[in-house]
């Protein structure tokens, strides 16, 4: 795949943070302007992620209580509940709640061979709903989301660790503690993905020892997983070892407190590798126990079809159009048989005796509207008459100043009205009038004089009435 | 022995207890008698397999253990269509969806049965659960997956969902969706795959066992697929040239259905 499509497809995953920023404008049930949603978004990945381990995800709500300190702090007036809220949206709109697949996709075009310009679809998901041991639901980040969030969107994980450890030791050695806890949670995302690719191969090898490779691939897995615990240790040793000289000779709070934070992200990091190496050595065991169970068990006494090499995996195989026969076959010939329903005589007689319900021709009675009273208008009846007088007659044009100085002689409340049918008349469409037939209508030029005014300012309009013709 | 009218009456009487899925032998004196005869009088076999034949069944075995299990022809009332089976769908997605149900029907039977010596054993009791089901087939979709990684195959051609793989369309969709009353989602993976088990137990194919959704196979199920079900859809991926020939030399030996 060349490097365009590679990091098209990196882009893409970010797309989604994006979307959460340009939409939040949308919603109706808050001042969501005032969030940074992607930020969030982040942070939420960011928890999904940590409090992912061997057999758990984390449940929504836990992940929204944990979101909430990050929103607080954006908003800090808003009630709490719209933070959480806003926590859920963002989390809902990560998974892309609402859409069948619940996830996203993205086209992107290839070259092929012969140079034709091919459109694929690239798949993804950024937070992934689970089900639980406990029929609960919970919440994994894909592998798509853990890249997004660590930045290395198209590394080695293996090279990507080294890395993050080479770093890690070197920020520390030079003090810059604020850096080397982000190195040390980078590691520790690594650490969760080495946990994620063994859980998978042991979970199929309950289902199925002959679908997992246990001759080449998952030794290799095991050694490599083993020897990066190793390496690991020494790391983490070396790393306590700094941390411990780095808060001792901290003169700044500032610095001890670093320290602090990072002596608890790396303890988190040892109880990982502690979990993951602890499932590693049982991982031979597991293997060695569902070979016997699944290999020692009874005498073939014919041959039979393979259901799962024969015709799952092949069917899985073909094109969705191509499947349908293979599939629907297998459904009408294994689904047994149905029944016609029959309607019995006793059943047929009851439904033709019943009397039909009674309906009100009419209706349920209208309920009386209780009517509030009407808003009576700014201004009376004889303000309006008042001011149609005041106003220029056709042909004539009228500085603002002086329909104002004329309207404030009559009524103190009168030069508001005036005003406002002045600024009414700006711009008024001589199209619509004619349209609708009206003798003449008022308009209002800017010319450039300002208006003085002790209660009014803007510009001095021309004020005028033309006939419609 | 000849055939009295009277015996048309019992071997009808046979072809209706195969109607009643959940009805056993075992359970019931009259129904055991009338197996013995079946597996005994050459004749009422016979006869049994006529009245079934004329009412558009097929008669795939009759045993102590699992009765007598019936299967329809094709286009007979007695049918199953997935149209009716598979109502609730969304039209812009009917194809996927019926693949996808007929899948999990095809993907129970396969961990029902992991291996041809479970499905030939007749003795052999198979254990399913939701979880375990869409786990595998999801496991078998990243193996096919890893497969293409790094070609140009990777991602599907965007402007025909028809040429779709279809372990593409089953790992896409969630496995589970979190829903307001705590269910799991119709249109999910485990959804589809708890609806076939439902149905199958509903037909007396499967038997809840234990708590945590474990179903246990009958003989019944297990006569089914040996001898109808997974024989039809090899046949149709035979011809369709999916399945190479040497694969179809193992089945010979098989029994005759």
């Amino acid at each position: 795949m060349d490097g365009v499509a590679r990091r098209l497809k990196a882009l893409a995953c970010t797309a989604p943070l994006h979307d959460l920023d340009a939409r939040k404008t949308r919603l109706d049930w808050a001042d969501a302007a005032r969030y940074q949603m992607a930020e969030i978004g982040l942070q939420a990945i960011d928890q999904v992620t940590l409090a992912m381990d061997f057999d758990h995800g984390a449940a929504q709500d836990e992940v929204v209580h944990r979101l909430l300190p990050f929103v607080a702090a954006q908003v800090p007036g808003a009630p709490a509940g719209e933070h959480e809220q806003v926590g859920h949206w963002v989390i809902d709109n990560l998974i892309n709640v609402g859409s069948l697949d619940r996830g996203f996709a993205v086209d992107y075009g290839t070259i092929t061979e012969d140079g034709r310009y091919v459109r694929r679809r690239f798949d993804f998901k950024l937070l992934v709903e689970v089900a639980g041991p406990d029929g609960e639901v919970y919440l994994r980040a894909s592998d798509e989301a853990i890249n997004v969030l660590v930045g290395a969107l198209d590394t080695d994980v293996e090279s990507a660790q080294v890395a993050a450890e080479v770093k890690l030791e070197n920020l520390i050695s030079r003090g810059r503690l604020g850096d080397a806890r982000l190195a040390a949670e980078q590691a520790r995302y690594r650490t969760v993905q080495y946990a994620e690719a063994l859980r998978q191969k042991l979970d199929a090898t309950r289902r199925d020892v002959r679908s997992v490779d246990w001759l080449a691939a998952v030794p290799a897995l095991l050694d490599e997983a083993l020897t990066h615990i190793e390496s690991r240790y020494k790391a983490e040793t070396a790393i306590l070892d700094h941390i411990a000289t780095a808060r001792d000779e901290a003169t700044e709070p500032e610095r001890r407190r670093q320290a602090a934070e990072l002596v608890t992200v790396v303890g988190d990091c040892i109880q990982r590798h502690t979990q993951l190496q602890a499932r590693l050595q049982e991982a031979g065991a597991v293997f060695r126990a569902e070979q016997d169970r699944q290999q020692f068990t009874g005498r073939p006494r014919r041959a039979a079809v393979d259901v799962f090499g024969q015709l799952l995996r092949p069917c899985l195989g073909l094109h969705v159009a191509t499947a349908l026969e293979p599939t629907a076959a297998f459904f009408r010939a294994g689904a047994g048989v149905k029944v016609p329903s029959v309607p019995s005589l006793g059943g047929l007689v009851e439904t033709l005796l019943t009397p039909p319900t009674e309906r009100d021709t009419l209706g349920e009675p209208v309920p009386e509207p209780e009517l509030a009273p009407a808003d009576p208008g700014r201004f009376s009846e004889e303000q309006w008459a008042r001011t149609d007088a005041a106003l220029p007659g056709a042909g004539q044009a009228v500085r603002l100043s002086a329909l104002l100085a004329e309207a404030r002689a009559a009524d103190p409340d009168l030069p508001q009205l005036v005003a406002l049918r002045a600024l009414h008349a700006v711009g008024t469409a001589v199209a619509t009038a004619r349209s609708q037939g009206d003798p003449s209508l008022l308009l209002a030029v800017d010319d450039g004089t300002v208006l003085c005014d002790a209660e009014f300012g803007g510009a001095d309009l021309l004020v005028g009435t033309a006939v419609v013709t | 022995m000849t055939l009295r009218p009277a015996d048309v009456e019992t071997a009808a009487r046979l072809v209706a207890h195969g109607m009643r899925p959940k009805a056993l032998p075992a359970r019931d004196p009259a129904y055991a008698e009338l197996v013995r005869r079946y597996r005994e009088d050459d004749a009422f076999a016979d006869t049994v397999q006529r009245v079934a034949s004329g009412l558009g069944l097929v008669v795939l075995a009759v045993g102590p253990q699992s009765g007598i299990v019936l299967a329809a022809v094709e286009d007979s009332v007695f049918e199953i269509r997935m149209d009716e089976y598979a109502r609730r769908t969304v039209l812009q997605n009917r194809q996927a969806d019926k693949v996808m149900h007929g899948l999990a029907h095809l993907a129970v039977a396969a961990l029902a049965f992991p291996r041809p010596d479970d499905l030939a054993d007749d003795s052999y009791v198979g254990r399913v659960s939701v979880h375990q089901v869409d786990g595998a087939v999801r496991e078998a979709c990243r193996a096919l997956e890893e497969r293409v990684a790094g070609t140009d195959e990777a991602d599907p051609v965007s402007d025909a969902p028809q040429l779709e793989e279809v372990w593409r369309a089953w790992s896409r969709r969630p496995e589970a969706t979190a829903t307001k009353d705590g269910r799991a989602g119709e249109a999910t993976t485990r959804g589809i795959v708890g609806k076939a088990l439902r149905f199958l137990a509903e037909q007396g194919f499967l038997v809840p066992a234990g708590g945590e959704g474990v179903y246990r196979t009958t003989p019944r199920y297990q006569v089914q697929v040996r001898e109808l079900a997974a024989q039809r859809t090899f046949d149709e991926l035979l011809a369709l040239g999916v399945l190479p020939a040497a694969t179809a030399g193992s089945l010979r030996g098989a029994p005759d259905v």
